[in-house]
């Protein structure tokens, strides 16, 4: 299960983290991990960097983690969750500059096939290249 | 079943490959009822990365061959139902690979074990 890169979907809504999720789930199947989070720590729209981190720890995998974020903060917060993490595993997380439902559905896809951490990166990047 | 098998009453995928063997072409009705849209896309391509072969994709007549492994890129042929899909695949399994594909399209999708 650890033998492709996972895949995180941070959002400031807890429900649109979730039904991505589902996304993935559904469409690209289990054998990818995924972890969701979304909502700041009172309970409203908002992201934080704990919950991130959890996240990112949720879905752990030695061939790495790709995040999917929504809006600003989500970015932000995302890339502070990642230095924020042991240094080993650090180079391991990348943010994506992507869609978050389709970016998602997208790494999955390409996660599912064995693929590395840069090429799933590249996946799901290529909706926002031009 | 072993989805490498022939589909009876569907358009084969011919076996003339050539010399080197390692060229195999395949075309293939496509039934599902919203065509090639998200989740068919997804399951076409898995199946695709599975085959070391460079396989590649279009809606028959289509200008530009599709990298069948590219989720993006099969996601965007946006194939009606009852097109003809076409897959070209260069390789090792290029045979296997048509086969595969070939049978996926036919069967209209189903879940695949791992």
């Amino acid at each position: 299960m650890s033998d492709t890169v996972s895949i995180v979907i941070v959002s400031h809504s807890p429900d649109v983290a979730r039904g991505a999720a589902d996304m993935v789930r559904q469409m690209v199947g289990s054998e990818v991990k995924v972890a969701f989070c979304g909502g700041n720590v009172e309970g409203g729209l908002g992201t934080s960097v704990p919950h991130i981190m959890e996240a990112i720890d949720a879905a752990w995998s030695p061939r790495g983690v790709a995040i999917l974020v929504d809006l600003g903060g989500a970015e932000t917060n995302s890339e502070m969750a990642v230095e924020l993490l042991p240094a080993e595993r650090r180079s391991l997380v990348v943010v994506c500059n992507a869609p978050i439902v389709e970016g998602a559905v997208m790494a999955a896809t390409e996660a599912a096939g064995g693929s590395p951490l840069d090429r799933v990166r590249a996946v799901a990047e290529e909706l926002s290249a031009d | 079943m072993d989805r490498h098998s022939s589909i009876p009453g569907r358009n084969p995928a011919p076996r003339d490959a050539d010399a080197a063997g390692e060229t195999a072409k395949g075309s293939v009705m496509l039934v599902h009822a919203v065509g090639m849209h998200a989740r068919p896309a997804v399951k076409l391509t898995k199946l695709a990365k599975r085959f070391s072969a460079k396989v590649a994709v279009r809606v028959a007549g289509a200008a530009d061959w599709i990298d069948a492994k590219s989720v993006a890129k099969v996601m965007a042929m946006r194939a009606s139902p009852e097109s003809i899909i076409e897959f070209e695949a260069r390789g090792a399994d290029a045979q296997a690979a048509v086969n595969a594909l070939v049978s996926l399209v036919a069967l209209d999708f189903p879940d695949m074990a791992r």
